[in-house]
C-alpha cells in the first residue's frame, strides 16, 4: 500500500499549504531578508552592497542607538508592572454578574480600540501643562502644572500612563478569563476555613492565576519593548531624545536617514532582545511548578 | 434526655419569586447521623448550604448546639463539609489542604501537625500527605476532603452527596468507611443524597424532602414501612410501590378496611377502617406483598421479567390495565407475555386517601 500511502501524504501538505505559503512569504522570507539586509549598506533607492558586520559596530557605538535602549526598557519597567498590577484589580472588582460589572467591563476595554493616534490626541488635551485637564487642575489649585511633556522624566510617564490606559482592556479581559475557570465551591470552601478576603486572594486566587499572570507579563513586554506610536506623536522622542524608543530609532534611521541596513540591523537588535527576555521570563516563572494545573 | 445538636426553625427561603424552601423545621439529636434524601430541585442542597452559612435565609433560625448561628460567617459555626466535588485547593498539598482552616483559626503549629498526621492516620493518607490533589486519584481526594473537615473537629459535618463522583464499588467502601468514622468522632452529621441505598444504610433518621417541604422524618425502617405519603412510597424502596386506585368495601372487614380493585377483586387490609375519610383510595403495595399463586387472586399479564439472583421482579399489568410489580423466587420460569395469577397480601398493604396521606396496617407489619 505504498502508493496509498505517499497519496495521503500529499493530501496532508494540501490542507497546510495555504497557511504555510502565507506563513513563509509574510514571516520566514521578511525575516531571513531582514537579516541579510542588516549586513549590507542599502538606502531606499536600491543598490545594496554586503559590509558585513559594519552596521552592528557602527550601532553599539552610537549614542543614540544606546540610550533608546534604555528609554524603552525603563518604558516597559514603568508599563508592564502597572499595567498587570492595575488589570489584575479591574478584574478582581469586576468579576462578577451584576449588570454594573457587565458595563464597566466594556467601558474599560473600549479603549483598546480606539487607534493610537486618538489615543495619543485624548492625552495631549489631558497633559499639556498650559491648556491640559491637569495643567489648569493644578493652576486652579494654584499649583505648578507638571511638564509632563517637556521633563526627561516626567514625559517617559506621560507615554507610560498613556500606554497603560490605552493596552489595559486586553490583560483585565485574560484575568477575568482565569478568573471564570477557579471552581466557585473552592472558595466556599475557603469560606469555610475561615479565609480573609486577604488570604483568599493569597493563596486561592493567586495561585490558580499565576499561568495567566506569566502570559500578560510575557504579551506586555513583548508589545511594550515595541512602543512606537505614543512616543512618535505625543513627544516626538522629545525632550532631547529622552523618549527616542527603539521602534522609533529605527523608524527614523529608515525613513528619515534612508539607512535601510542600519535601521534592519537594529531591527534585529530589538528582536533579539524580545525573544531572550520572554524566553527567560517563561522559564524562570514556570519552573517547579508542573502539576498545579488540575485539582 | 440528650442535648438537641442541630435545631432548624421554619427556615424560608425563595430566589426571587422562586420559593426553594418554604417553613422547614427539624431537631437533631447529639451525634445524630441524619440523610437529607429527594429528587433534584428538593431544597436539600440549599437547606445544607444554609446550614453551612453558603446561603442566606429569608426567615427562621438555625441553633447549633443551643448557639445561634445563622448570623454568624461560615467558618465560625463549629461546622465542617465535605463537597460533592471536593473543593480541594489545587495548589496546595494534602497537608496544607488539611491544615489551611486550622492555620486561619490561629491553632498553634504543634497542635496542627497533631491533628493532621491523626487524620492522616485514621484514613490511611499518611503517606499522601506531601502531594497535590491532581496526582490523586477520586477516592484519595475524597479521603483528604474528608480529612480536611475532621481536623477542625467540628460539633456537625455537612456531606453533599459524599459519594456520587465515586465509582460502584469504591462508593460501597466509602460508605462503610463513613459509617466507621461516624462511630469514631464526637460530632452530627447531615448528608445530602438523592441515592436511598446510602440514606438507608449511613442515617439515623433520614429527612425525605419534596417540592420545597420536608415530607416525612423517621428512621430508615419506618420511613420504608410506614411511609407518610405516596410521594415517599413512591420514591423510598425499589422498584417504587404499586399504587392502584381502590374502592372502599362497604360493610365487609370490620374494623379494618376492605378494599375492591378495578378488575374487581376485594383485598382485606389490616388498616383501620377509621380515618380514610371518603373519596378515592390507593391501595400501596411492595413487591414482595404481591406474590404468584395458582389459582384464585388477579390476573395480570407479564411485561417485563427482572431476574436479580435472589429473586425475580415481574412487572405487569391487571386485566383493567393497572401496572403492578409483583415478586418470586430466584429460580422463576415466568417469560414475558406470561398470564399469571398474583395474590395480594393485604395484611401489609399501605392505604393512601384523597390527599395522598398514608395509612398503615397496626404494630404487626410496622
Amino acid at each position: 500500500m505504498k502508493a496509498g500511502g505517499t497519496r495521503r501524504d500529499h493530501t496532508g501538505l494540501l490542507f497546510v499549504l495555504p497557511f504555510l505559503t502565507a506563513y513563509i512569504v509574510m514571516l520566514i522570507y521578511p525575516l531571513l531578508r531582514g537579516m541579510a539586509l542588516s549586513l549590507q549598506r542599502v538606502d531606499l533607492f536600491g543598490g545594496g552592497r554586503f559590509i558585513g558586520l559594519v552596521n552592528y559596530t557602527r550601532l553599539f557605538a552610537d549614542e543614540t542607538f544606546l540610550r533608546s535602549i534604555l528609554a524603552t526598557f525603563a518604558l516597559a519597567l514603568m508599563i508592564v508592572p502597572l499595567l498587570t498590577v492595575l488589570a489584575l484589580a479591574l478584574a478582581l472588582a469586576l468579576n462578577r454578574a451584576t449588570k454594573g460589572a457587565a458595563i464597566f467591563r466594556g467601558v474599560f476595554f473600549s479603549s483598546s480600540v480606539l487607534s493610537v493616534t486618538i489615543v495619543t490626541l485624548i492625552w495631549r488635551f489631558v497633559l499639556a501643562p498650559d491648556a491640559g485637564l491637569l495643567g489648569e487642575t493644578a493652576q486652579a489649585l494654584g499649583a505648578e502644572p507638571i511638564p509632563f511633556l517637556s521633563h526627561p522624566t516626567w514625559s517617559l510617564w506621560a507615554l507610560a500612563i498613556t500606554t497603560i490606559w490605552w493596552s489595559i482592556g486586553l490583560p483585565m479581559m485574560l484575568f477575568l478569563a482565569g478568573l471564570q475557570q477557579i471552581p466557585g465551591d473552592v472558595y466556599e470552601a475557603a469560606a469555610l476555613d475561615r479565609a480573609s478576603r486577604w488570604t483568599t486572594l493569597r493563596r486561592v486566587t493567586l495561585p490558580a492565576l499565576k499561568r495567566t499572570v506569566v502570559l500578560v507579563i510575557m504579551l506586555q513586554t513583548a508589545a511594550q519593548l515595541q512602543i512606537f506610536g505614543q512616543a512618535q506623536l505625543l513627544t516626538g522622542g522629545g525632550p532631547g531624545g529622552a523618549t527616542r524608543t527603539m521602534v522609533l530609532f529605527i523608524f527614523e534611521s529608515a525613513f528619515a536617514r534612508w539607512e535601510l541596513g542600519y535601521a534592519t540591523a537594529a531591527a534585529e537588535v530589538l528582536f533579539l532582545l524580545i525573544v531572550l527576555l520572554t524566553l527567560t521570563q517563561y522559564v524562570t516563572t514556570m519552573r517547579g511548578s508542573e502539576g498545579d494545573g488540575g485539582r | 434526655m440528650p442535648l438537641p445538636s442541630l435545631e432548624l426553625r421554619d427556615i424560608r427561603k425563595a430566589y426571587g419569586a422562586t420559593p426553594v424552601l418554604d417553613g422547614v423545621s427539624l431537631t437533631m439529636e447529639e451525634g445524630e447521623f441524619v440523610a437529607f434524601l429527594g429528587p433534584s430541585g428538593s431544597g436539600k442542597s440549599t437547606l445544607l448550604r444554609i446550614i453551612a452559612g453558603l446561603e442566606t435565609l429569608d426567615q427562621g433560625e438555625v441553633l447549633l448546639a443551643g448557639e445561634r448561628i445563622d448570623t454568624l460567617p461560615p467558618g465560625d459555626r463549629g461546622v465542617a463539609m465535605v463537597f460533592q466535588h471536593y473543593a480541594l485547593y489545587p495548589h496546595m498539598t494534602v497537608r496544607e489542604n488539611m491544615a489551611f482552616g486550622l492555620k486561619n483559626a490561629k491553632v498553634p503549629r504543634d497542635e496542627i501537625e497533631a491533628r493532621v498526621a491523626e487524620a492522616a492516620r485514621v484514613l490511611e493518607i499518611a503517606e499522601q500527605l506531601d502531594k497535590k490533589p491532581n496526582q490523586m486519584s477520586g477516592g484519595q481526594r475524597q479521603r483528604v476532603a474528608i480529612g480536611r473537615a475532621i481536623v477542625k473537629h467540628p460539633k456537625l459535618f455537612l456531606l453533599d452527596e459524599p459519594l456520587s463522583n465515586l465509582d460502584a464499588a469504591l462508593r460501597m467502601r466509602t460508605r462503610i468507611e463513613l459509617a466507621q468514622l461516624r462511630n469514631r468522632v464526637d460530632a452530627a452529621f447531615i448528608m445530602v443524597t438523592h441515592d436511598q441505598a446510602e440514606a438507608m444504610t449511613l442515617a439515623d433518621r433520614i429527612v425525605v424532602m419534596n417540592d420545597r417541604k420536608i415530607q416525612q422524618v423517621g428512621p430508615p425502617m419506618e420511613i420504608y414501612s410506614r411511609p407518610a405519603n405516596t410521594f415517599v412510597a413512591r420514591f423510598v424502596g425499589s422498584p417504587a410501590m404499586t399504587l392502584l386506585p381502590v374502592t372502599l368495601a362497604e360493610g365487609a372487614g370490620g374494623d379494618y378496611a376492605s378494599v375492591t380493585l378495578g378488575d374487581g377483586s376485594v383485598v382485606q387490609t389490616r388498616v383501620p377502617r377509621a380515618g380514610l375519610g371518603t373519596g378515592t383510595l390507593q391501595l400501596g403495595l411492595r413487591p414482595e406483598s404481591v406474590r404468584l399463586t395458582a389459582d384464585g387472586g388477579s390476573s395480570a399479564k407479564v411485561d417485563l421479567v427482572e431476574r436479580l439472583g435472589d429473586r425475580t421482579l415481574l412487572y405487569a399489568h391487571l386485566s383493567d390495565g393497572q401496572a403492578i410489580t409483583a415478586e418470586d423466587s430466584g429460580t422463576s420460569a415466568v417469560q414475558v407475555g406470561d398470564t399469571v395469577r398474583l395474590r395480594i397480601d393485604g395484611g401489609s398493604a399501605h392505604l393512601f386517601d384523597a390527599d395522598g396521606a398514608g395509612h398503615h396496617a397496626e404494630a404487626q407489619s410496622a
